[in-house]
């Protein structure tokens, strides 16, 4: 075999939909024209992380990382980099602080900071294919605990290692695994939550996609651990890639005999099948998720009796995330010191986040436990773009809270993020600037819990509306002063009398805006405006002194609201306004507002 | 799949196939291809190079296509780059010097000096 060069395309998710595939296709198609498809390889493989540089195509043996490629750079990229061995430097990335361009990935600062462990073959392996997952080790850990292990030394393994359960919780995933072992049954059952329902969260999405056999190896382990002879994955049919890829996976599983009966020659046998959600946010919850897999309508239950007595069809069950089990198998082949050398003495170990909002690198990262968010916002993520103030940042989605800039230097684990009053939750992070409105966050929140609420339970069904239509009313301006203490109130209402998990979480939104940015509140209640200008109905727009008469915010203006000459300060005619805030975007010298501490601004200025 | 000896025989094979994503200690051979280089035989001599590390089994050795490397009239040039770091450009290879560079210096370790650039050039 003559292979000289392998070219890597990412096929996740957020690179598929925009033409990775098309660029992998019109790859081959050049390649075959020019006589080269013997001497190059292409291979799509999981999510590299650094989705918002998509498409990302990395080149063997170079180590060259080319990001935002389109179609019509396949022809340069052949043409030069394959053929004649030049980087196409325009398509390489752009080092923020060095200004220059590096070919190898590696240097960005958004990887060097990482730790993989989870995604470890995201990005690296080919998912459709089991044998590049055995080459990297795969399927070892399952052959050599069937080998070497009782499932009572497995279970302990786990408990020393220190695991917490990574869908949100924390819950120390050995004992959870006892629990399950130590019920009496013939029959018990494995759960993967794949159902990932935290809005702009998606590592489980990734590593389903990227290295679905980690997760079957670990599934598998587990099985053998408390006796289990069947798995579930629960997966959204609103991820088709990665049910497709599991499939796959199963199937080559099942063909290679690490699923079926008799694995590795011993007495173990298992099998997983998956299961499709319709997408609703409250299967993530397990009892829900149980039903939803039983036929049933996706409702939550009271606990106890917990899964691990009484769960899937009645049978002990033990239920564990995508990213929890991925973490799995690493720990049996390099052992729980290597794994609690990572990361923090409560919280071993890593933790994937999947950063959005107003930040420069969106994208998945994987960091040790105990990294502070300073550095996952501004060394990995690049900091916020167009010079805007950090704000706050909302880990934890829904159910989770803000924590502001006073605390970016904490570090990052189960235990610290609650103390702040926000929660891990799966690890979504939503970065939020000056121009956002944390009323206006907190009202995005709660419409999402309202449209999820299952309607099982009062206090979630009625509770969360009433939240919704109080947030509503201030956000309009008809807030009045009493609304904050209700408000207060509703909250630990919810919170207290909710039947699961979703309810008892979705007041957190609410509760950590109204104790850190309680000022964001009185401002439209009592002054009826909106200081970050999001809430059109309170912002007026005003151009202070700072003016410099560039016309840039005239020219701007939908609705031609604004007049003034050149070098002369603007006006806006508030009676025209729709309150869009192109003017405030477009504005070069800051000089337009809608704070309401308007008048000091101008003494200070003055 | 029944033993983990089996396993270990199905990793070791596709790892070969997937080493060059490896970032490590390898022997990196740079293969100058731009215009001048190809019109010399580059692609020759690359492909013997392929074939020469398939048939050796070598595993720590990688091939590279680099742009021109400045010296045109003694293309094709080819710069062995060791795990140490030292770079040596062998000057006008052919298929057979591709062979003999692999078994002498990538293998052995010992530098072929009568076809290293300075040399030709004198």
């Amino acid at each position: 075999m003559l292979e000289r060069m392998q070219i890597l395309i990412c096929g996740g998710t957020g690179c598929l939909s925009s033409d990775s595939k098309i660029i992998r296709d019109r790859l081959q198609e050049l390649l075959r024209k020019k006589g080269l498809d013997d001497e190059v390889r292409l291979i799509m493989t999981g999510c590299f992380g650094l989705c918002e540089q998509g498409p990302i195509v990395v080149i063997h043996p170079d180590n060259v990382f080319y990001a935002n490629v389109c179609k019509s750079d396949v022809r340069d990229i052949v043409n030069e980099h394959i053929i004649k061995g030049r980087h196409v430097k325009r398509l390489m990335v752009t080092d923020p602080d060095l200004k220059k361009k590096i070919a190898d990935f590696s240097e960005l600062k958004f990887y060097a900071k990482q730790k993989r462990i989870a995604l470890r073959n995201c990005g690296n392996i080919n998912p459709l294919d089991i044998k590049e997952y055995i080459a990297n080790d795969g399927y070892f850990a399952l052959g050599g605990l069937l080998r070497d292990q009782t499932p009572e030394q497995v279970i302990d393994i786990m408990k020393t290692s220190g695991l917490r359960g990574r869908g949100g919780g924390g819950f120390p995933t050995g004992l959870k695994w006892e629990f399950a072992a130590k019920a009496e049954d013939d029959e018990k059952y494995v759960i993967c939550n794949a159902d990932e329902g935290d809005p702009g969260a998606f590592m489980d999405r990734a590593i389903l996609e990227g290295d679905p056999h980690s997760v079957l190896e670990a599934m598998a382990i587990c099985g053998y651990a408390i006796g289990a002879k069947q798995g579930y994955i629960y997966v959204r049919a609103e991820y088709p890639v990665a049910v497709e890829r599991l499939n796959i996976a199963v199937e080559q599983a099942r063909e290679y005999g690490f699923l079926g009966e008799h694995i590795f020659d011993s007495d173990f046998t298992f099998d997983i099948d998956l299961r499709l959600g319709a997408g609703a946010f409250v299967c993530g919850e397990e009892t829900a998720l149980m039903a939803s897999i039983e036929g049933e309508r996706g409702m939550p239950r009271k606990k106890p009796p917990f899964p691990a007595t009484s769960g899937l069809f009645g049978k002990p069950t033990n239920v564990n995330n995508v990213e929890t089990f991925a973490n799995v198998p690493v720990i049996f082949l390099k052992g729980t010191d290597w794994f609690r050398s990572i990361g923090t003495e409560s919280s071993p170990g890593t933790k994937v986040f999947a950063l959005g909002g107003k930040i420069n690198h969106t994208g998945l990262l994987e960091v040790p436990m105990g990294t502070t968010l300073r550095e996952i916002i501004y060394d990995i993520g690049g900091g916020i773009p167009n010079k805007k103030r950090f704000k706050a940042v909302q880990t934890g989605g829904p159910s989770g809270g803000c924590i502001t800039a006073e605390h970016l230097d904490t570090p990052i684990d189960f235990d610290n993020l609650n103390e702040l009053g926000s929660m891990m939750g799966s690890g979504g992070m939503i970065v939020m600037d000056e121009d956002n409105c944390m009323v206006d966050v907190a009202r995005f929140y709660l419409d999402f819990t309202v449209n999820e609420s299952c309607g099982k339970c009062t206090p979630c069904r009625e509770g969360t509306r009433r939240l919704l239509d109080i947030l509503n009313r201030i956000c309009e301006g008809n807030g009045i002063p009493d609304d904050l203490r209700v408000l207060g109130l509703l909250c630990k209402l919810i919170h207290d009398s909710s039947l699961c998990g979703l309810g008892q979480t979705a007041p957190n939104p609410v509760i950590s805006t109204l104790e850190h940015f309680r000022d964001e509140y009185e401002a439209h209640i009592f002054d009826k405006a909106c200081p970050a200008g999001v809430c059109t109905e309170l912002t007026t727009f005003t151009i202070t002194d700072k003016c410099i008469g560039c016309t840039k915010c005239a020219q701007n203006c939908p609705v031609d609201a604004i007049s003034g000459n050149q070098r002369e300060k603007h006006f806006i005619h508030d009676d025209m306004c729709i309150r869009c805030g192109a003017c405030k975007h477009a504005c070069p010298v800051n000089a337009i507002t809608t704070t309401i501490n308007l008048k000091k601004e101008e003494e200070n200025h003055v | 799949m029944k033993t983990l000896k089996e396993l270990k025989q199905l990793r070791d094979e596709t790892r070969k196939h997937m080493n060059m994503r490896q970032k490590g200690t390898q022997t990196r051979i740079q293969v100058g291809m731009a215009t001048c280089g190809i019109a010399a035989g580059a692609r020759e001599v690359v492909r013997r190079f392929m074939e020469e590390i398939e048939r050796k089994d070598l595993s720590d050795v990688y091939v590279v296509q680099v742009g021109c490397m400045g010296e045109c009239a003694f293309e094709p040039l080819v710069e062995i780059i060791d795990t140490d770091g030292t770079s040596t450009i062998y000057a006008e290879v052919n298929e057979a010097k591709a062979s003999e560079i692999i078994a002498e210096h990538v293998v052995r370790g010992k530098r072929i000096d009568k076809y290293t650039l300075q040399k030709v050039k004198m």
